[in-house]
């Protein structure tokens, strides 16, 4: 790798950067606003013009604040949890293709890194989400803090084969397991179309898996208080909770690329990678407004449903989904 | 292998990210502790003992499901990708089928054993 290698890489990756610091901000200040119009009420309207410096000014008072360790807890683990959180929701961004690839001067791709297992290694990195939770929630030595992080582990882990089943599903379209080709194999047809229970199968095990409503209940307010990172306070609560955003606007853009097909939309020509950025960004945000809404709309499952959801419904379904797959895929060709 | 250093790279900035914003914050933020305030939160409560304690068996048994269908679902993804290299896949379809069917077999005898009811 030249000189010009090196600094379009370094570029990259402080783009991601600067993505994944602004990104939480902007998200959970929309997420804030949305739910206040659609619960008839003003959003946050104080700080900045009609309350858009809200989310600024808590990340500001976030890291003035004194983070406790509860008395009795495993201050290493306890050190270590949200670092666990916040690393892999950081790290798996580094496969998603956020257009094609453009020359300027040279040919560059708009990912950071093209790999040949690009979906398992987003599947590794969702799980390795699973070990802050469990971490978090051992460490702080609260009854709360403990039973939310049981949970939490048995539904993440649950939740993950769910997810497994409906990428399955297009690895079976595709043949590959590289995100950037997997978009390229949607020109013609968009895999929701061929796969749309495999496209709901990952939905709901995406909003599972980043403990959104109706699936939050690791941090159901009304029973755990807050789950796993209840004892958590500071810049320590403010990784979990950027974690959590990072990991719905990343659920939200690899949905996009695996089935909506990614970067692919009406292009002016001249402009290709701008638009095709645009309609990449669209479709994700599409997505992530779909997150709020759920949260807006519907109400918690009881814990048994959702085990009994997870097992005894979607799990069946993705087996038989992913056979049928197969089936016709002989039929076509 | 480029794309695995640009993946190091990414990895390396996000856990120097972590750790720097945390000491940085040490410098900024006050500690005033005292006996109450370090007390794990219950309620209001004084904690009788540690939190750590036993808890209900279906987690292990969660896990325990988890891990076996994990492990075959990781069978299924070269079984997956294959689908588009290989000339004969009617019977690549049927060895999938055999598999499936004999892990089905192990899934309905844990559901009628029970193991998958969350209400016992």
């Amino acid at each position: 790798m030249d000189f010009w290698a090196w600094l379009i890489l370094i570029t990259k990756v402080l783009a991601i950067f600067v993505l994944f610091a602004l990104a939480p901000l902007v998200l959970v200040l929309a997420e804030r606003q949305i739910l206040g119009r659609l619960q008839s009420r003003y959003g946050p309207n104080r700080v900045g013009w009609s309350g858009w410096l809200q989310t600024a000014a808590d990340g500001l008072k976030l890291g003035i604040k004194e983070d406790m360790m509860p008395a009795g807890s495993d201050k290493g683990i306890f050190w270590f949890a949200p670092i666990i959180m916040v690393m892999p929701a950081m790290a798996a961004w580094a496969i998603v293709p956020f257009g094609p690839t453009v020359e300027l001067g040279r040919s560059i791709g708009l990912w950071i890194a093209d790999l040949n297992v690009g979906v398992l290694y987003f599947l590794a990195m969702g799980s390795l989400g699973a070990y802050g939770v469990v971490m978090a929630g051992w460490a702080s030595n609260s009854k709360y803090a403990h039973f939310g992080a049981l949970r939490a582990t048995a539904q993440l882990i649950s939740y993950e084969l769910v997810l497994g089943l409906g990428v399955l599903a297009v690895v079976l379209y595709s043949g590959t397991l590289s995100l950037v080709d997997i978009v390229d194999a949607q020109k013609g047809l968009w895999f929701i179309v061929p796969q749309f229970v495999g496209f709901l199968l990952f939905l709901f095990a995406a909003v599972a898996e980043t403990n959104r409503a109706p699936f939050d209940l690791p941090e159901a307010e009304t029973e755990l208080v807050a789950g796993f990172h209840v004892e958590f306070s500071g810049m320590r609560w403010a990784f979990f909770f950027m974690a959590e955003y990072a990991n719905i606007l990343l659920m939200s853009a690899v949905i996009t690329t695996l089935f909506l097909g990614g970067w692919h939309g009406w292009t002016i020509p001249g402009a290709e990678g701008l638009t095709s950025v645009f309609w990449f960004l669209l479709k994700t945000l599409t997505f992530v407004f779909l997150f709020f809404l759920f949260r807006a709309t519907l109400p918690r499952f009881r814990y048994d449903q959702l085990m009994n959801f997870c097992w005894k419904i979607l799990i069946p379904i993705g087996v038989v989904n992913l056979i049928a797959a197969a089936g016709l895929r002989i039929v076509w060709s | 292998m480029p794309s695995w250093i640009a993946v190091v790279i990414l990895m390396a900035v996000a856990f120097l990210f972590a750790v720097g914003s945390l000491i940085g914050t040490m410098a900024l933020k006050p500690r005033r502790k005292f006996d109450a305030k370090v007390e794990a939160y219950e309620s209001g409560m004084v904690p009788l003992h540690d939190s750590r304690g036993r808890y209900n068996v279906r987690f292990y048994l969660v896990a325990v499901t988890f891990l076996i269908f994990d492990v075959e679902l990781l069978f299924f993804y070269p079984w997956a990708l294959y689908f588009n290299m290989i000339s004969d896949q009617v019977s690549l379809f049927a060895s999938g089928c055999v598999f499936l069917a004999i892990l089905a077999v192990a899934f309905v005898y844990e559901w009628r054993k029970g193991a998958l009811d969350w209400n016992q």
